[in-house]
């Protein structure tokens, strides 16, 4: 494997025509990776305002065929999550992410509900879960795995609803991977460069458990990283499942959810 | 695959014969560039966004090696295992090797072009192990045993009926009786199916887009989400993928992001991007307990520094496949491998040699939408017209085409000898066009007038009207 490695390398510099990199050519380009910085961002989402932003949120992400529900406090969750269950004819029944940042949520009130906490079976047919952000610009929703908020859950289910701050919406995919870097605890801007205030610090998802590495009581290969590593997966969810390969006519759900439903609560975002 | 490319004129007389590839392929003519340029319309911005995904690629290709050794160290940082492969059999070995350790029995794929490239389903069949396609298009070929004929939809060639027909062949167990007479049904048939399949999987290999030096994280770029579900259900997570997929930091790769789906199938974004960093980490409740990355080469690093780099940057969007007249007349499999259109006319002989698949290069008519569509501004007709140097150089091309053209070649090398041969020659076929002023046929040029009339030439050259003018001006 290392012969293969080597040769592959050596070929590069070989095509290229010149050895390896000189050390002040390397200490450029780890700097280059290090600054972070942003190419040209679109006008879309970069010049609007807070409201703005969210709006534009809501108009793209409605384009691709998702639902939005925009209600004043988490206090409304449980009610709404039950008309959107009626209103598609489906089961009062879901699961939802472990997630701490759904913790406050009153589904008490709603004791009619039925909700189980944890990862995604194959029978599951309605999840609910938080996000780490919202890209306005095309009403993409970031989410990141985590011991609170598994994988399976954004897939399997027909039916994803997720729960969205409305301080959660950023306007640049950008924005997202500052917010991704501080919670994997990559300082967004390191130094020297001085660090710069990420848009929306301290929303919904997870905590730092993710990141926390250290004493492993799964298999010992896994999860066994330093503090360094972002999320095992980060999804970028921009409407439902959808295909176009039979015709070219776009069908929903070809193997994830069908339907897409975000709960929009206009309140600020809880801390930690 | 073994390429049939040496066969691209017979195989485009096929495909041009075959009235359901021609329906299927009208589809795709007025569908893909419409909804580009509507998305393009959307955004200003995107003509500087080209220019600056093309300086990404370029400054990335220049400095592949450390990329390269960087995204390593963060992919095993991370817990994950990077395997370099020089050639296809190389990566076909490192894949067998870790589906064995995993005692694997039914592997899931999500779609990659770089699997296609190495035949990995033979190989894997051989080997005791069933490997099942998951995304749509790719699954609907796998069933019918056929290579993709676009390289981000693999079905295209198709119509729905021979959909319909596949799945009442491979599906047995359902009832023989049920209609499929809509897209919808046979969607829903292939989601109800694939679905227990996902959940046996021991190992699901994906591609990849791209892949961030920066943090070790592999991205795929889908709609359907089986690719998803393909990593995330199976103890094993394997990407294949070219070492030129990598990018240096994730702000790079959100400004190649904003032109990949717009330039292929024409959306803001696709339905989901996904990043993927080493195993599942302590607490996870889902996730791989392993992450295999397999880096192919095969030939990639040898286009670095000369007159094929640029082809390097290539997204595999396929928006010059739907913007090519030729595409779109003769459909993917004339092509013969697995790379058609244009992008593949250029990779394909690089690939596979020149030999294999001299006609490719051969099979444009240099109009350039192509390099006008190319999301990373990729010079495709100048890479042809290369590849046709090479060709003729190696003494490839037909003995009667080399001569011609070394007649020519000695004949316009002479510009008053030319001058006076084609004054001769528009003189005599303005001559004998007569007053119909066309030809139906002539001799030496079959090729021409067996589809389509010549017009006779009329009045006098360009040449002789341009030094008249010439004379003029300088009078005045």
């Amino acid at each position: 494997m290392s012969a293969a490695r080597d040769d592959i390398l050596g070929g590069i510099r070989r095509a290229l025509r010149r050895g390896p990199l000189p050390a002040d050519t390397t200490a450029e380009l780890a700097g280059r990776v290090a600054a972070h910085r942003r190419n040209l961002v679109p006008a879309r989402a970069a010049a609007l305002d807070r409201a703005g932003r969210i709006d534009l949120f809501v108009l793209m992400v409605e384009e691709v065929q998702t639902t939005v529900a925009r209600v004043s406090s988490e206090q409304d969750v449980p009610a709404e999550v039950a008309r959107y269950l009626a209103a598609e004819n489906l089961p009062a029944e879901l699961v939802a992410a472990p997630d701490r940042s759904l913790d406050a949520i009153p589904w008490e009130t709603r004791p009619l509900l039925r909700i189980r906490r944890g990862r995604a079976e194959a029978d599951d047919a309605v999840s609910l879960t938080p996000c780490l952000a919202a890209v306005a610009e095309t009403g993409t929703l970031m989410l990141a795995s985590g011991p609170g908020t598994p994988t399976t859950l954004n897939f399997l289910p027909d039916t994803h609803i997720v729960v969205l701050h409305a301080s959660q919406v950023v306007a640049s995919y950008e924005d997202g991977w500052d917010l991704i870097r501080a919670r994997a605890g990559l300082s967004p801007n390191p130094p020297p460069a001085p660090s710069s205030p990420s848009p929306a610090s301290g929303g919904g998802q997870g905590g730092g458990e993710a990141a926390a590495g250290g004493s492993a009581h799964g298999a010992d290969r896994v999860g066994a990283v330093g503090p360094q590593a972002l999320p095992r997966t980060i999804n970028l969810i921009t409407g439902p499942s959808r295909t176009g390969d039979i015709e070219q006519r776009i069908q929903l759900g070809a193997h994830g959810p069908r339907r897409l439903h975000v709960v929009l609560v206009e309140d600020a975002p809880r801390q930690g | 695959m073994e390429p049939t490319s040496h066969s691209f004129p017979a195989n485009a007389r096929a495909g041009l014969a075959d009235p359901i590839l021609q329906t299927a392929l009208g589809l795709a003519r007025t569908g893909f560039p419409l909804r580009r340029q509507q998305a393009i319309a959307r955004l200003p911005e995107f003509e500087e966004l080209r220019e600056e995904g093309r300086a990404i690629k370029d400054h990335t290709l220049a400095n592949l090696d450390f990329y390269l050794e960087l995204y390593e160290r963060n992919v095993t940082a991370a817990g994950g295992q990077v395997h370099w492969a020089r050639t296809a059999a190389e990566a076909r070995a490192a894949i067998l090797d870790i589906c064995r350790a995993a005692n694997a029995k039914i592997v899931t794929k999500g779609k990659s072009m770089v699997a296609e490239e190495i035949a990995l389903n033979d190989h894997l069949e051989a080997n005791g192990i069933t490997p099942v396609e998951t995304d749509l298009g790719e699954y609907i070929i796998q069933l019918r045993h056929e290579p993709p004929s676009h390289i981000i939809a693999p079905a295209i060639h198709l119509m729905k009926e021979q959909v319909a027909d596949a799945f009442r062949a491979a599906h047995t167990e359902l009832a023989p009786a049920r209609p499929l007479t809509d897209p919808r049904a046979l969607c829903d048939e292939a989601r109800t199916v694939l679905r227990p399949r996902f959940l046996a999987a021991d190992v699901g290999i994906t591609g990849a887009n791209f892949l961030v030096a920066e943090t070790g994280s592999s991205i795929i770029v889908t709609n359907e989400g089986n690719g998803d579900l393909t990593q995330i259900l199976p103890r094993v997570h394997i990407v294949i993928t070219g070492i030129e997929k990598i990018v240096p930091t994730l702000e790079d790769t959100a400004t190649l992001l904003r032109l990949l789906a717009r330039s292929a199938t024409g959306q803001e974004f696709s339905s989901y991007t996904t990043l993927s960093t080493g195993p599942r980490r302590t607490g996870d409740l889902d996730g791989p307990e392993e992450y295999h990355v397999v880096l192919l080469d095969n030939g990639r690093s040898a286009l670095l520094g000369g007159e094929f780099q640029d082809m390097l940057r290539c997204l595999r969007c396929a928006a010059c496949l739907n913007h090519c007249p030729v595409y779109a007349a003769v459909g993917g499999h004339a092509y013969g491998w697995v790379y058609p259109g244009p992008m593949g006319a250029v990779l394909t002989p690089a690939l596979v040699g020149v030999a294999e698949a001299g006609h490719l290069p051969n099979a444009s008519t240099f109009c350039g939408r192509c390099e006008s569509v190319c999301p990373v501004k990729i010079p495709l007709p100048k890479m042809m017209r290369h590849w046709r140097e090479r060709e003729f150089a190696q003494h490839l091309s037909p003995a009667v085409y080399r001569s011609g053209l070394r007649l020519w070649v000695w004949v316009a090398q002479r510009p008053g000898l030319y001058h006076a041969l084609a004054g001769i020659a528009g003189r005599v076929l303005g001559w004998a066009g007569g007053f119909r002023g066309r030809f139906r046929a002539l001799p030496f040029a079959a090729g021409w007038t067996a589809v389509r009339d010549l017009s006779a030439p009329e009045g006098r050259s360009f040449q002789s009207l341009w030094a008249e003018r010439q004379r003029r001006e300088g009078r005045r």
